[in-house]
């Protein structure tokens, strides 16, 4: 159960800018993810890959929340796929999937 | 020659006073009540004399005979002169024995022909006294064994269980049915503290009364040693202490015991050479295994243990030697492997005594009479949200250091596994629990890894809870409020503070309560199963 070091990389496809992250989405996230957000360099839509995540956390919530109101602000889309369906969970209670796309493991919107 | 009469010749003495004629008739024949009292010889039954009587063709003359037989000089000295013997269908029944004639004179022709002609009448006769006299005392041994036989039913049955123990998430039956004459099977339900129960099944050998009395005397010994000691090993081995210095010569006590906890499903288990219990799984069906010797052959057993854990939907059978020894018409025996195939198969969802007595009747033939003594007691573990543990309380503590909460909701994840809560309502524990253990680090403990962050897991009927308690209690713990997301996403208020939302939207409930000292966190998780309100 050892806890997996958060890491987020950048990359596009079909010119969406993927952020895939990997390990625990929690405080110690807070660094990279921001790194990794500020190289999407305003493309139209920012997917953010969970396939890879273990664990989100209250304060990983919250890290989203936060890159997600940047997003807007700058008038960027944002997705997630790859999510457990127990995040999913958590994303409908939290409503975040009010204000992003929640997309299916086929890249279908949910 | 083995139905020998008892006393097969009655020699009549001769009277001192002229004794009339009818005196020399067989109205000397035994029982005759009217004989005068005279010496009763036995004649064995390889005495040559037997022999000699039987092929005789009429009247022997005993004066000259010889033959090296004990019963021959008996019968001269007794003052029997000429012996006539009464055969009937090839046996020897009787004889009639004479004296010397009151002339003193030898028995003419004439007598000889009378007394021959007689013995062929009285023989016959005779011998249907006999077959009477004989089927008389058996049905006297018989109804003696009828009513021992009832003795030993009623024994048996008191001692066995009256009701069915009640075991919330358990599917409990058992079956008894004795052979006509009894055989010495038991089994019981022992309570024990914090919900376990114990279950015992054996057999005595030998049956009737003494195999009855001896399955009374088990039965009440294991009881008061179950009570006493936890461990089945141990539970058999002061039995078999207690029962060795009594135990009826030839006779031992094949019986296993086991301590079930019905909320895990954890089965320990020891076995003093009964059948082992059979355990249908997913995969097949399995034997638990354990053995040891009987009890009451041999002081200062030990008997190993053997732990089970029966999972959710598992079928335990425990039974006695009655099924599978069992006999087809064809003297085939039912036999293990035959019973381990009936308890594995799936074919119809009846439930596997009668499954297991369905497939004894179809093999045994018709109007078969039990040859031992069937019994058979099943638990299945009806298992899932339905299960309802008696138990459950483990606590532990970390220390207040960033990423320990993660390590704390998976610790009570296993603690509560065997209570069979669905993936996706264990997944929302998971997230209450490592929530709740992160605001008792951060706020409570203020990250001071000196101070303990307390978890306690406790089942209470339907409710599962798990209590977080930190050193906090002096700050104030705000109320759990649905966060302003749009206030949040246009920046005007911080990220954060989902926390307690969090927790509030995974279990049934959260009690947050304070001593002044601690903070304690309530998580309640409802066991039945209903949607809780987090959607």
């Amino acid at each position: 159960m050892a806890a997996t070091e958060f890491a987020a990389r950048v990359g596009t496809e079909d010119g969406v800018a993927v952020i895939d992250l990997t390990g625990e989405v929690s405080a110690a996230a807070e660094q990279k993810l921001l790194e990794a957000y500020a190289q999407t360099n305003g493309e139209a839509v920012v997917l953010l890959d969970f396939s890879a995540v273990d664990y989100i956390n209250s304060t990983g919530i919250a890290l989203i929340v936060g890159l997600l109101g940047q997003a807007r602000a700058a008038g960027q889309e944002v997705q997630a796929r790859g999510l457990a369906e127990h995040y999913r969970e958590i994303f409908r209670i939290t409503r975040l999937s009010d204000f992003m796309t929640i997309l299916d493991d086929a890249g279908e919107e949910t | 020659m083995s139905a020998w009469p008892q006393s097969i010749a009655r020699v009549i003495r001769r009277s001192e006073r002229p004794a009339a004629a009818t005196e020399e008739t067989p109205a000397a024949l035994e029982p005759a009540p009217a004989a005068p009292a005279a010496p009763v010889v036995q004649i064995p039954p390889h005495d040559p004399l037997v022999a000699y009587f039987q092929s005789a063709p009429g009247a022997v003359d005993l004066a000259g005979l010889e033959l090296d037989s004990p019963a021959l000089e008996e019968l001269r000295a007794a003052g029997v002169r000429l012996a006539v013997p009464l055969v009937s269908q090839g046996e020897l029944v009787g004889l009639l024995n004479l004296g010397p004639r009151l002339s003193d004179q030898d028995y003419s022709t004439d007598d000889r022909k009378l007394l021959n002609s007689l013995a062929a009448q009285a023989a016959p006769a005779l011998q249907v006294a006999q077959l009477v006299r004989r089927q008389e005392a058996e049905a006297r041994s018989r109804e003696r064994i009828e009513q021992e036989l009832r003795v030993a039913t009623l024994i048996q049955q008191n001692f066995l269980p009256k009701q069915l123990p009640d075991l919330p998430g358990w599917h409990v039956s058992a079956y008894y049915r004795p052979a006509r004459e009894v055989g010495g099977d038991f089994y019981d339900f022992v309570e024990l503290p914090e919900g376990q129960i114990g279950l015992v099944i054996g057999d005595v050998t030998d049956k009737g009364v003494p195999a009855a009395m001896v399955m009374a005397a088990t039965r009440s010994v294991l009881r008061a040693s179950a009570q006493r000691v936890v461990s089945p090993g141990e539970v058999l081995s002061r039995v078999n202490e207690l029962m060795c210095p009594d135990m009826p010569a030839k006779m031992f006590v094949t019986c296993l015991y086991g301590v079930l906890e019905p909320s895990t499903g954890r089965f320990r288990f020891a076995n003093a050479g009964h059948n082992l219990p059979y355990v249908r799984t997913a995969e097949g069906t399995i034997e638990l295994r354990a053995t040891g010797m009987p009890l009451g052959l041999l002081p200062g057993i030990v008997y190993e243990e053997t732990e089970a854990v029966l999972e959710p939907g598992q079928v335990m059978l425990l039974h006695s030697d009655g099924v599978a020894e069992a006999h087809s018409a064809e003297s085939e025996m039912f036999g293990f492997p035959r019973l381990l195939d009936v308890v594995g198969s799936r074919q119809d969802k009846a439930e596997v005594i009668d499954r297991v007595l369905t497939e004894l009747d179809r093999f045994t033939p018709q109007g078969w009479e039990q040859e031992d003594d069937i019994t058979l007691v099943a638990l299945t573990r009806t298992g899932g949200a339905a299960a309802a543990p008696a138990t459950l309380d483990v606590s532990f503590t970390i220390p207040s250091e960033q990423g320990n909460e993660r390590a704390a909701s998976e610790r009570v994840a296993e603690a509560v596994e065997s209570l069979g809560l669905e993936p996706a309502r264990l997944e929302r524990l998971k997230t209450a629990v490592s929530e709740a253990v992160m605001n008792a680090i951060e706020h409570g403990n203020q990250s001071n890894p000196e101070l303990p962050v307390e978890i306690g897991i406790r089942r209470e009927g339907r409710e599962l809870l798990v209590r977080i308690t930190d050193q906090g209690g002096e700050r104030e713990i705000p109320e759990a409020e649905t966060p302003d997301l749009e206030a949040k996403l246009e920046g005007l208020q911080k990220p954060r503070g989902w926390g307690l939302f969090l927790i509030k939207n995974m279990v049934d409930d959260l009690r947050v309560t304070t001593d002044g000292v601690h903070h304690i966190a309530e998580l309640v998780m409802r066991l039945e199963g209903e949607d809780d309100g987090g959607d």
